[in-house]
């Protein structure tokens, strides 16, 4: 299955959103960021490439702030 | 205890056998064991610095930080748990606040409840002549006027209203959501410091209009010691603080300046993770079996009448500080007449294993207020753990030490 990722500012959003997405049944895990994307803290969330569109709905309905989702 | 103490030290049921633990109000003790496991797991199975480097590892101990900011959000009706910043204990928390929010000119409302990590932050830059202060006195039954709280504000000058939830001393429930209505009304930041109230007391940020809290990770929390923090609303600007400490977050290293964010804005440097890990397991008990925090209290609350109501009965010249019957937490401070409380906290603690706490408490207009300035009293502390056996215990041993020590 084809991934994509969600950048974040710090960890402390990531793990937030990856509890937020999990509850809402979208296979989320915090990974360390792949070399080819560049960000300002050390994890990402994968996600489903096809969950990219409700995935950025749902963290933006809850507040939870990030960076952008896309690589 | 030197018989039962081993190679390895002694045994943990020996102390607990041989000890009353009535000085919850200091820090929690026993805690339970789930918080044990938390803290030994981290420290085993994970014992990485969360946010601080791209492994597994790290990411594990950053959920377990972020488990435990949610427990703290979810307990004081936060949707954002970002909102939730950790640091050491509530002196950390209330000094966050003080100092993050008042500005040179300002004017701050305090009360004579206050434990000392309220008012010496603000008699420091009162003294400093940065600030003008007026702290509002208490009855003498231990409970604030929520209208003269309101009338202590100086619209337009007055910049923080900083109270406590319940007082570490008698255990008097405050009306911090009367209070609260009076701050928004006034446009005025209310900083609560729950350092005794969280865990046994129902508090909502959202529904008590609460700006900022403090609180007590080691306390009804059941946290290890070394936990603690503020929690900011969500409505609350996190810009007007101004973080006590910058440096390393873990995040936007590629600048020299400090996040704006929150947590990372006011979260500067490793946490405590093996307490924090602690922490959640605490608040996940107090839910789980503890029956939720509203039932710890009551439980607590239970024991502390039951205590008043045999000691009057039992001792002669027991005396009570502050209202013995009104909303309270399951803290107590009495004195008994012709002896000084330090006599009989040392004598119950020595021949007993009754450990309460005597003196002032960090609290010296508290006493004040109380009447019990400046010998201040005998308190006790109870929670979860404890049980009205215990109180019966204690209580026996308190006749029995006053027997001994009236001439
Ligand atoms: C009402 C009150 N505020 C603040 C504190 C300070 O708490 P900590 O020891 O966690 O800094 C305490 C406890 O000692 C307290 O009872």
């Amino acid at each position: 299955m084809s991934r994509t990722y969600v950048l974040f500012f710090s960890t402390n959003h990531a793990m937030w959103a990856e509890q937020v997405l999990v509850a809402r049944g979208i296979a989320a895990k915090v990974v360390a960021v792949p070399r080819h994307l560049s960000s300002d803290c050390g994890y990402c969330l994968e996600i489903p490439a096809t969950a990219a569109a409700a995935a950025a709905a749902i963290l933006r309905s809850s507040a939870v702030e990030f960076d952008r989702i896309g690589g | 205890m030197g018989s039962s103490c081993g190679p390895t030290g002694p045994e943990p049921g020996a102390a607990a056998e041989r000890v009353i633990y009535l000085d919850n109000a200091a820090t929690s003790w026993p805690k339970p064991p789930e918080v044990l496991a938390a803290v030994q797991h981290y420290l085993l199975e994970v014992g990485a610095n969360p946010g601080r480097a791209g492994h597994f590892r790290a990411a594990e101990a950053g959920r377990l930080v972020f488990r435990a900011r949610r427990a703290v959000a979810d307990l004081l009706g936060l949707h954002n748990p970002m909102r939730v910043v950790f640091g050491a204990n509530a002196t950390w928390g209330l000094n966050q606040a003080i100092a993050g929010l008042l500005r040179d000119g300002d004017h701050a409302v305090t009360t004579t409840l206050e434990h000392n990590s309220v008012l010496r932050p603000l008699h420091r830059l009162q003294e400093e002549g940065r600030i003008t202060l007026t702290v509002v006195r208490a009855a003498g039954d231990g409970y604030l006027d929520p209208d003269e709280v309101r009338r202590a504000v100086q619209p337009g000058r007055t910049a923080l209203v900083a109270v406590t939830a319940a007082s570490n001393v008698c255990g008097t429930i405050q009306p911090v959501a009367e209070i609260a209505a009076r701050c928004r009304t006034l446009g005025v930041p209310l900083l609560v410091d729950a350092a005794q109230a969280a865990g046994a007391v129902d508090l909502d940020l959202a529904r008590d209009g609460i700006d900022l809290l403090a609180f007590a990770g080691h306390k009804g929390l059941l946290g290890p010691t070394g936990t603690g923090g503020l929690v900011l609303a969500d409505d609350f600007d996190a810009a007007r603080l101004r973080p006590l400490t910058v440096g390393g977050t873990g995040s936007r290293s590629d600048s020299v300046r400090q996040p704006d964010f929150l947590p990372d804005v006011l979260e500067s440097g490793t946490l405590n993770v093996a307490g924090l890990a602690g922490l959640a397991a605490g608040i996940d008990w107090l839910h789980g079996p503890g029956g939720g925090p509203e039932a710890v209290g009551r439980h607590e609350l239970g024991l502390r009448r039951r205590f008043i109501d045999q000691a009057t009965a039992r001792v002669e010249g027991f005396q009570v500080a502050g209202n013995p019957a009104g909303p309270a937490v399951g803290v107590v401070s009495f004195t008994v007449e012709g002896l000084s409380p330090s006599d009989l906290g040392q004598g119950l603690a020595r021949e007993f294993g009754v450990l309460g706490r005597q003196g002032l408490h960090c609290a010296p207009l508290a006493h004040e207020t109380l009447g019990t300035f400046p010998v201040g009293t005998l308190r006790f502390g109870f929670g979860p753990f404890n049980t009205a056996g215990q109180v019966d215990l204690a209580v026996a041993a308190l006749a029995e030490i006053c027997r001994q020590e009236r001439p």
